[in-house]
């Protein structure tokens, strides 16, 4: 269990460091048509580096407040409570602290930087709907993400594509109100200028797809890494049925998510949908943070 | 200077990390058995502190029940007092029977089981007893890997050396074994 999450901290940091690398690349591209070439990675680096800092440290409070979480003692929900110690004894940490939702849609997620600043919120709903072997079954399973450090993967890499989505709009638009050194430098009409023609084409496809491309792999990273909280969750409840009777009961229920919002998708136990029920189409699953419910469910079966 | 000095200073110096990675390792990997082992001891305790409460929460309601709340803090005594990994596992199973024929005792006393107190004496046992099975996991666990260290060559040599010794493991019989089962609520 240590020596994973000793690799994953390693991994962690070279996702962060090919996030910033990604910015740099995208601020890059701004400079060289917008400013003077390195300005625009300098900005780039510095806007990536001050919001992947502020995200790793007031990341978890934003989130809580915006799902309304509020804190709840050991005397107000014993049994959360309970297995949430229980559970983390097992994995070798700190308890979290306990949050729960006013949301009657089961679903839950873990937020926080490292295991010594994390938190867990659970719903209402899944307070009410989940027996205690359920309930263990989910905890293990948001404990897992708390021990791979996914969540601060997943904060910081969202912010660090925010930056180049926010970046590439900033330009686009300067562009189109007349700015930017690559139209004047193309006015020239010889080699140079329809060389410099081309590469401002390609540097705003690159501008297009770089967010796309950036949410995607975000979002392929996440959807694995569900499976291997799964994996993991299960391996320190050391009982299986306990988080396949659990999806069960999310797959099947009616309530939809008010707090759902794209920001935060990727933090919940699943995807949080305002209209319940399942997404099945190749697109849906492509756009989706989660992998589909009864794949989970089998994979989990098959263990 | 000829390349052999060069290669034996460079397979010295190899060596040297080694030997202070392995040994950092092994200092590691005991710290955590201690601490495992402190974690149970811990949940160990809480439980000790629920009996009491538990058999005379039971005892207003079922007061002839004598033998079944002596058994209880019989086995807890003994418990308290055991000195060697095995000796504590062997008691702590007789504290579980013993609380689970407490436990039986309560589940003919619908007035008992509808009591607050009592219900939430319960939950706080059932809290502790999968606490306790939580801590074994991890435990038994980080014995493994101390003992998995020691045991293979080529750092068993330096563990004789240092004096690492293997742990034992903090074995429950099956029976005992996962909270037991005092869930009635029906969910």
């Amino acid at each position: 269990m240590h020596e994973e999450i000793a690799r994953n901290k390693r991994k962690t940091f070279l996702l962060l460091f090919l996030a910033v690398l990604f910015t740099g690349l995208i601020g890059y591209v701004i400079g060289y048509f917008f400013l003077s070439g390195s300005a625009g990675v300098v900005i780039a680096v510095i806007l990536a580096i001050v919001l992947s800092f502020g995200s790793f440290l007031y990341g978890d409070k934003m989130v809580l407040a915006s799902t309304r979480a509020k804190k709840v003692t050991p005397q107000q929900e014993p049994r959360l409570h309970n297995i949430v110690e229980g559970l983390a004894i097992a994995a070798g940490i700190p308890k979290p602290t306990v949050y729960v939702i006013p949301e009657m849609a089961p679903n839950a997620f873990a937020t926080g930087r490292d295991p010594e600043h994390s938190s867990i919120a659970v719903t209402q709903g899944l307070l009410d709907t989940m027996n205690r072997v359920e309930l263990e079954g989910v905890i293990g399973h948001e404990l897992s993400h708390v021990l791979d450090r996914d969540i601060l993967v997943g904060t910081v890499v969202a912010t660090v594509v925010g930056a180049a989505v926010l970046m590439s709009e900033i330009f686009m638009r300067s562009w189109f109100w007349g700015g930017g050194r690559g139209r004047r430098d193309s006015s020239g009409g010889d080699t140079a200028g329809a060389l410099a023609l081309v590469l401002f084409a390609v540097g705003i496809v690159l501008l297009i797809i770089a967010p796309l491309a950036g949410q995607l792999i975000k979002l392929s990273v996440s959807r694995n890494r569900e499976y291997l909280a799964d994996a993991q969750g299960v391996l320190l409840t050391r009982y299986p049925p306990g988080l396949i009777s659990a999806l069960e009961k999310i797959a099947v229920a009616p309530q939809a998510m008010h707090a759902a919002n794209n920001a935060t998708a990727h933090l919940w136990l699943n995807q949080p949908s305002r209209i319940p029920g399942e997404q099945t189409s190749s697109m849906e699953k492509m756009f989706s943070t989660h992998p589909p419910i009864q794949d989970r469910i089998k994979r989990l079966q098959e263990m | 200077m000829s390349a052999a000095f060069w290669i034996v200073l460079g397979l010295v110096v190899l060596l040297v990390a080694w030997l202070i990675w392995a040994f950092n390792r092994l200092v590691k990997y005991r710290n955590r058995v201690d601490e495992g082992w402190s974690q149970i001891d811990v949940q160990l305790r809480r439980r000790y502190d629920l009996i009491p409460n538990l058999v005379s929460a039971v005892q207003g309601y079922a007061a002839h029940e004598r033998e079944t709340f002596e058994s209880v803090t019989r086995a807890r005594a003994q418990a308290e007092g055991a000195s060697s990994v095995a000796g504590q596992a062997d008691a702590e199973n007789a504290v579980t029977s013993g609380l689970r024929q407490l436990l039986a005792v309560a589940e003919n006393y619908p007035d008992l089981k509808a009591n607050t107190n009592f219900l939430a004496l319960q939950e706080e046992l059932t809290g502790t007893e999968s606490k306790i099975a939580y801590a074994r996991q991890y435990y038994n666990e980080q014995v493994r890997m101390l003992n998995t260290a020691i045991q293979s060559f080529p750092s068993s040599v330096l563990a004789s050396t240092f004096h690492f010794g293997a742990r034992e493991f903090f074995d429950i019989e099956d029976a005992a074994r996962g909270p037991v089962q005092v869930d009635f609520k029906g969910s």
